[in-house]
This record gives C-alpha cells, structure tokens and sequence, in this order.
C-alpha cells in the first residue's frame, strides 16, 4: 500500500499566484492584482483569471461567468483523492437557475409510466428511503477539449472539469420503487429547477435506461463530502450516476419522469454524440461514422506532482504521484513511463475508496543522465481497457483520454 | 456515525459500497440565499458588435467566446447555426452573417 500523501513537493512553485504573471498585460482582463492561470493552450487563449467571486467556490478557473463555466485548478489533484466542495468544478447549461432555492416549497415529483406518481419534500428524501453512500468521479464529457488538436468550439475545458467527491443520498431505485414503475418502461428521464432564457429552447433534460436507473447505485445525492451540496453543484439534490459522464448528473433535480417511448429531447436524442469509433476518435474532415450518445467514463491518469518544464536533478530518487481513475470500474494498474512510452513500471496504488473513485498512485524514479525525458503515465482499468497513446480527436471534443506527457529535463 | 442511522435494507447495499468516514449524518438541509455573479462585459467595439451583443448575450456572457479558439470561416458558421438550430436562438440572417462576420475578424483561423 501507497504511504499516505503529503503536500509538501518543491515542484509545486509556479502555481497560482505566480503563475502568468509575465503575461497578464497582454490579457484584456483588468490588469491589477488579478490571478491568472496558463493552460498551456495552443491557437486561442490560454490563459484564464482564477476567481474567487462565485458563491461557496475559491480560486476556480473562469470558463466562463454564465452560465457558469468553473474549472478545478489542477494543483487541487495533487492534495488527495476527494476534491474540496469549494474546488468542485462547476457546470451549467442554462443560466436561469435559483440563487435561493425555497426548501420548504421544494418538491421532487415522480410522475410519467408509474402507478403512484409522487411528489417529495426534502424531509421526506432525507427521512424515508435508505441512504447510500459513494465515491464517484464527476466527469464533463468535454474534459481535456483545450488540448485536441485541431481545436474545437465548446467550453474550452482543460483537464479540470473532473472532481471527485463522497456522495450521500437515496437510491434512485428506492425512489421509483416507492412510485411503482409499470410494465413497459423504456427510460427515466431528469429535470432540474433550471429553466431556458428562450421559450424555444430544449429544457436541460437527459435520460438513461429503466434497468440502469433501478442498478441500486444511480443516486439521489444531498450530500457532497459530508455536507449538503453547494449552490453551484446542485444543491438541494443531484443525480449521481456513477461512472458516466457528468451531463447525466442533473443538478437542482427536481423531476423525474418514466417513460414508455424513448426520450426525443434534444439533450437527450441528438446533443453530447461521439463518434462510434474505438475511442470516438476520428480524422477531421472524415465524415463517413455514425454518432453515438456519450455514457460511460473511460480510464484515465495524470501526474500531478510534476509539470511540464519542471527540471530535475540528475540520478536524484525522485518521486512521481497523481491520480487515475477506471471510468466505469476500477484502477487495475497505473503505469510510468520516463522514455516517452517505450518502457513502462508499475506504481504503487493508494487506498481503495472504491472503483469509481480517484485512486492515487505514486513511485520513485531517477533519470539516468542529462537531457529531456518525457514522462508518460496509463491507467489499465479493471476491464482490462488501456489509456491510448495517440492523439484523440472528434468534432465536438469529446471523451479526451490520451496517455499523458510531462516534458521535463535532467540537470 | 451515519451508518447508525441507515436503515436496515440500507446495509445489504452499503456493505457492498465503499463507505469513507463521513462526519455527522446529514440530517436536514440549511436554505441558502447567495449572489451568482451576474455578467455585464459587452463584446468588443467594432462591425457586428451590435448583432452579437443583442443576440448572443441574451444566453451567456461574454468571456464564452473570448475563450474560444480560432476557427475557420465554416467553423464558425456551424457555431452559430448551432446556437440557431440545436438552441432555438432566433437570430435573424442578416445578424447572423454579421457575427459571423465579427467571429471571422476577431478570432479567424487563417
């Protein structure tokens, strides 16, 4: 077993506050005193204000103001499996959603192909089913877009639109159990309190299968890391769906509906679509795939205690940690490689919290002799599924998991 | 500890789930009355800053676009056939060809 983290690494130095300060008076941003963060992104900007204006969120990544687009600063990785609530990374589709959401008029209704439909207080949610409790990644399908190349339209997410987190809350099954769901359901389909700007628009709505809604670990969560939810991630309550992408995770949920036709909402039937490619990668220009719906996480992995540019002493025990999670199962192996993929060692995994979590890992290296090395690290999930090393690349910048590099040099 | 308070059907289910040590049991949630910024940055000065101002900040801010990459001439028509099409954003054709316009002058993919 991994010893225990510690914070304490040298390499650390050039985060935040000092980080893109040489290249704030090129920003059109105000430029006093605001803490910049570099992406590293080639072809459009890449460089983002670090903000601490949104309610019960600091220093985040400013994707964009609204709907609100927060980023986990990626120095929060290296501090431990479960990302802090006020690090949480933030996503909203639509921005007319409450400030000042009204507990005591909250109601959660189940309605749709059911034989009692049901309408829920929170006391009721707290008090009346059984409570389950896990970790699970939250994972925007978009994660890592900034980096594909060439670039694409969307939100320009580098690799922190992932967090992890210990969710409390009710199974969705105990929940549509209670409802009496009739023969013939197809799907369950996900509402919140957020509502369009435009009477047009498609309402933020998704759905997934009756047998994957009644699994026992799709979740209702009210609880994130042991306290209610913030604002921004969903508070009063979030769909968790463990293992899939975060677009299922509907925030404020507020409606449940189970239906006997398959869903035709727009979020549903025709937005967040991947290619059906291994690894939903394709040429661009290529045109000849068919678009699936994104689901499922796929495995990932990231150093997070060394960052491109860093140096490091030559023939120096040198240790190397980070993250990796399975996407859909757990962590098999974390791999290193130090010869940009050639040869690989195994790394040591941190504590189990279960196989949708981060799990951490870590081990000591050395580089041989002066020069530039570029480190590699994969993730093999539990399913036997590898991180690939090829660049992956579709027209809407989804389901990024190349194996990760870190140009550094031995001095 | 919360699994005190789970009730017995919970356990057969919980056993077979990874359990952190969470502090106290959540046992009722607080109302929350917070200020979610709200964005008042317009777009840039310039030809077609007043078709993109009135049509695309009506569904969000500003800093959405800055932050894009640049893309080709296509690929900005497919962004704001998008916001049209998929989002029912009802741009008219002579805005839209002049945020076209305005994205292709401002953050063009030569």
């Amino acid at each position: 077993m991994a010893k225990e983290y510690t914070f304490h690494d040298m390499t650390r130095r050039r985060l935040l506050g000092a980080a893109g300060m040489g290249g704030l008076s090129l920003l059109t941003a105000p430029a006093f005193a605001q803490r910049m963060i570099d992406l590293h992104a080639t072809g459009g900007p890449g460089t983002r204000p670090l903000t601490d204006d949104f309610p019960q969120k600091r220093a985040m990544v400013l994707q964009r103001t609204s709907p609100p687009w927060l980023e986990t600063p990626f120095d929060t990785f290296d501090k431990g499996v479960f990302t802090p609530n006020d690090q949480h990374f933030v996503s909203w589709h639509w921005a007319d959603f409450p400030s000042e959401p009204d507990l005591d008029s909250y109601r959660l209704t189940v309605r749709g192909h059911v034989n009692q439909p049901l309408s829920l207080t929170i006391h009721e949610i707290l008090n009346d089913f059984p409570r389950i409790e896990l970790a699970a990644v939250a994972q925007c399908a978009g994660n890592s877009r900034i980096y594909m190349q060439p670039r694409v339209a969307g939100a320009q997410w580098a690799n922190g639109s992932m967090s992890n987190a210990l969710w409390t809350g009710i199974p969705l099954k105990a929940v549509l159990d209670r409802a009496g769901v009739k023969a013939g359901a197809l799907q369950v389909r996900f509402g919140g309190m957020d509502k369009v700007i435009l009477p047009e628009s498609p309402a933020f709505l998704k759905s997934i299968d009756i047998d994957h809604a009644r699994d026992g670990e799709v979740m209702l969560a009210f609880g994130m890391n042991g306290e209610q939810l913030p604002l921004l991630n969903g508070f009063p309550l979030k769909l968790v769906v463990p293992g899939w992408c975060a677009v299922y995770w509907i925030k404020m949920l507020s409606d449940i509906e189970v239906l006997d036709q398959p869903d035709t909402n727009y979020w549903t039937a025709r937005g967040y679509r991947l290619p059906n490619t291994p690894f939903g990668n394709v040429k661009p220009g290529d045109s000849n795939f068919k678009l699936i719906p994104v689901t499922r996480n796929v495995p990932r992995s990231f150093i997070t205690n060394i960052r491109s540019g860093d140096t490091i002493k030559t023939g120096a025990p040198t240790e190397a940690r980070g993250i990796a999670f399975g996407g859909d199962c757990g962590v098999a192996k974390v791999d290193l490689s130090l010869d940009g993929g050639k040869n690989w060692l195994p790394t040591q995994l941190g504590k189990d919290e279960g196989k949708y979590s981060f799990r951490q890992w870590q081990t000591r290296f050395a580089l041989p002799a002066r020069g530039d090395y570029d480190l590699m690290i994969r993730c093999t999930n539990t399913k036997g599924e590898a991180q690939p090393a090829f660049p992956i690349w579709n027209p809407a910048g989804y389901m990024s998991n190349t194996i990760e590099t870190t140009h550094v040099s031995a001095a | 500890m919360l699994r005190g308070v789970l009730f017995p059907l919970a356990l057969s289910v919980t056993l077979l789930l990874p359990l952190a040590g969470s502090a106290k049991p959540i046992t009722d949630l607080k109302s929350l009355k917070l200020d979610v910024p709200a964005p008042d940055q317009m777009f840039p000065d310039g030809p077609g800053a007043d078709a993109i101002n009135a049509n695309c900040l009506v569904c969000h801010s500003e800093d959405h676009v800055m932050n894009q990459p640049t893309l080709t001439k296509e690929g900005w028509e497919e962004v704001v056939e998008k916001m049209i099409k998929a989002y029912k954003a009802p741009i008219s054709e002579e805005d839209a060809s002049a945020i076209v316009d305005y994205l292709v002058r401002i953050k063009g993919k030569k």
